[in-house]
């Protein structure tokens, strides 16, 4: 078994309002000097097999395919 | 003129749409439903609005990959006129089948009301019954509607005049960028919108404006 986790960002430039808010809710819970808050996704996939290198193919190819909208965002594949 | 309408779980918006298209072709349109790799030969598809698969992971990316999307896209690559309203909107952008992305609402809050539009190109398979520039009322019932695209893709679209509703006389719910409503494809035959045209095609809705863009597409006179 191979487990993998897979993070998803939006992509610099690409406005945030649910970020935005975050930031503003630290700023009013007190915490000083929060400069900015981006929103991602994390998704924590198993696969089957051991080969490695398959599964980073494929952790791409779905990120490609639909865990990630390349329009706006970014992703990372990391095998744990 | 024959019309059919896409169904995926989750979409509220079907009823109506069906009940508009029924009213303005004088038939009712077939449906087809997420599992079929099939259309039926029709002369206009719509993908009307509502939450499909619970706006799960982005709105619209779950049913973008059913089955009767892949038709659907092989129906537009032969040219049939597809529109996609609101969900059916971001279910286009998740498809590929329109460029660009709709992100979270830039107030953060659902917004239902009524806006105005401009017709920002009149001369589309879908605008041809307004005249340039008109203004007409839509309402507008979403979360995630706020049109984005990189600049390069930007460009292209304005350029080749793919804008085809704009949001006027700032009404622009949700922040999209340049007042973006509704682009079509560079083949100008599948538009997709934010707005809902179909809940203002009788005079029982408080007006027709949004009839217009149905009888376009259908090619019934003005």
């Amino acid at each position: 078994m191979i487990k993998a986790r897979v993070t998803v960002t939006l992509k610099n430039g690409v406005l945030d309002p649910q970020g935005k808010a975050i930031e503003g809710a630290l700023g009013t819970l007190g915490f000083s000097g929060v400069g900015q808050v981006r929103q991602g996704k994390v998704f924590d996939v198993q696969l089957e097999g051991t080969d490695t290198a398959k599964a980073e193919t494929d952790l791409k190819a779905m990120c490609e395919k639909l865990l990630a909208n390349t329009v706006i965002e970014n992703y990372s594949v990391t095998l744990t | 003129m024959k019309s059919a309408v896409v169904l995926l779980p989750g979409l509220n918006r079907d009823r109506d749409m069906i009940a508009a298209l029924t009213k303005i072709s004088g038939k009712p349109p077939v449906t087809v439903w997420q599992t079929e790799t099939e259309i039926p030969d029709v002369d206009l598809i719509v993908i009307p609005g509502g939450f499909s698969y619970g706006d799960y992971l982005r709105c619209g990316a779950i049913g973008a990959r059913k089955p009767v999307m892949q038709a659907v896209a092989e129906k537009a690559k032969k040219g049939v006129p597809v529109i996609g309203v609101c969900n059916g909107f971001q279910i286009l952008l998740e498809a590929g089948l329109l460029p660009g992305a709709l992100m979270r609402n830039k107030s953060l809050k659902f917004v239902c009301r009524e806006v105005k539009l401009s017709v920002a190109n009149a001369n589309t398979l879908f605008t041809r019954n307004y005249a340039p520039g008109q203004v007409i009322r839509a309402p507008v019932a979403h979360h995630d509607g706020n049109f984005f695209a990189d600049a390069e893709t930007l460009a292209r679209i304005e350029g080749e005049g793919r804008v085809v509703f704009r949001y006027a006389e700032n009404t622009n719910p949700n922040g999209s960028i340049n007042d973006i409503a509704g682009i079509m494809n560079a083949s100008g035959n599948v538009l997709g919108l934010m707005p809902h045209p179909e809940d203002l095609i009788e005079a029982a809705h408080g007006g027709i404006d949004g009839r217009g863009l149905f009888e376009s597409a259908l090619g019934i006179a003005a």
